[in-house]
């Protein structure tokens, strides 16, 4: 099960950080095909954000094929996103590299700038 | 009237004696199923407007029909906190449900009840006097919550309430429309709090409704735009404008596409009710949006 945190002053709607959560969610594995996603009743209780902004998060994950409403029962998770696991091959790498990067005496922002402009050089035009 | 709406005014006004006018001329429409946030400086008329809808005062203008029905007809399926919360301090927790058991004979849910009370870790055999502004907010809660009713009026539920405490309730009230439906509507005059938590907006300022409709919506009918300071907002309706120096920072309602040359921006729901507040004169906006 996901919990979800919301920040107020990120600047991004609050339906979206549902959406970008259960995403990276389902990225890490957290989450996997036949989990259910927490109710509305749950996560608005957790957060107390309006109901219909968890609705409109689940609507668009739906849309987006990667979870399916049951009546009665919930919304569960279709499939899984990329593959990466927690515990995969890639994440040890990066690990490392970021192990390193400490040492050779970065700060966290010079190493989220850095592997950002990466990211960018690699994969641009990709969608996010 | 449909049931589909949780409140309709038409030419809505109050006076208090000769001199005194809290409202005067209110018309908006709000459906059932939406958390309303009320907004509007101290002395607008927000408390006015929930004392008409919870029936304990008549309107001396227009018509407030509440769950498709006069407020007075309206109060057994309406729940009404009002701002200082009044309950019973001698009374235990314990005792105070019980009341609430007995007064709403036939519609008093004790399980509901009891469990806003248990969600607040309070103990059935305090008194109410021993509470804390928190506690006596929940208690005061979980009374009208067990009324089970359709349509819940809270006058400032928040105010005098520490962070922590403001989140649990606030999370319990969510809990309660998501898992029934029920229509809330609160007042405040710190937007802040209530951004989360509100899909609609009533923005109240000198006894007139300045805003009305879906927050989303509203958002999307305002831009901030900045400009060079010769430039001609005509024919956008402007809300506020201010230059500075050789720059035109506006909130406007677009009547159309803006030049490119201006940079623009959504605005936050604070700027648009600021924006408003700021500028008395402004023409307001009521969404007359169906469903």
């Amino acid at each position: 099960m996901v919990e979800y945190r919301i920040d107020r002053h990120s600047g991004v709607a609050t339906y979206v950080q549902i959406v970008q959560q259960t995403k990276q969610a389902l990225r890490m594995g957290l989450l996997m095909p036949g989990d259910r996603l927490p109710t509305a009743r749950e996560v608005v209780e957790a957060t107390a954000i309006n109901p219909n902004t968890v609705l409109k998060a689940y609507r668009e994950l739906e849309r987006e094929g990667l979870v399916e409403a049951r009546r009665g029962l919930g919304t569960f998770v279709r499939r899984g996103l990329g593959a990466t696991p927690a515990d995969s091959p890639l994440r040890t790498e990066l690990e490392e590299w970021a192990r390193r990067a400490r040492a050779a005496g970065l700060e966290r922002d010079d190493v989220a700038a850095l592997f950002t402009a990466v990211l960018d050089k690699h994969f641009q035009g990709d969608p996010s | 009237m449909s049931s589909d709406t949780a409140l309709r005014a038409e030419a809505l006004g109050k006076r208090f004696g000769r001199r005194g006018r809290a409202l005067r001329d209110c018309s908006f429409r709000l459906p059932a199923g939406r958390v309303c946030a009320v907004v509007g400086p101290n002395g607008a008329g927000k408390s006015t407007l929930l004392t008409l809808a919870a029936g304990l005062a008549a309107p001396t203008e227009g018509t407030l029909s509440v769950l498709g029905t006069t407020p007075a007809a309206a109060r057994p399926r309406v729940g009404y906190l009002a701002q200082d919360k009044p309950l019973y301090p001698q009374l235990t927790i314990a005792e105070t449900l019980r009341m609430g058991a007995d007064l709403n004979p036939g519609r008093w849910d004790a399980a509901a009840a009891e469990e806003v009370v248990a969600a607040g870790d309070l103990d059935p055999g305090s008194r109410v006097r021993t509470l804390s502004g928190g506690q006596h907010t929940r208690v005061a809660l979980a009374l009208a919550l067990g009324k089970r009713p359709e349509l819940l009026l809270l006058d400032e539920p928040m105010a005098d309430l520490d962070p922590l405490a403001r989140h649990q309730l606030m999370g319990t009230l969510m809990a309660e429309a998501a898992q029934h439906g029920t229509t809330i509507v609160m007042s405040s005059h710190v937007v802040a709090e209530l951004e989360d938590s509100c899909d609609h907006l009533l923005l109240v300022g000198d006894g007139r409704i300045r805003l009305s409709g879906d927050i989303d919506e509203l958002l999307a009918a305002h831009l901030r735009v900045t400009a060079p300071e010769s430039a001609a907002l005509a024919p956008h309706t402007v809300v506020d404008s201010r230059v500075t120096g050789r720059q035109l920072s506006a909130l406007i309602r677009p009547a159309g596409p803006v030049p490119d040359a201006w940079r623009t921006s959504a605005p936050s729901l604070e700027e648009l009710v600021l924006a408003h507040l700021r500028n008395p004169g402004a023409p307001s906006l009521v969404e007359e949006s169906a469903a």
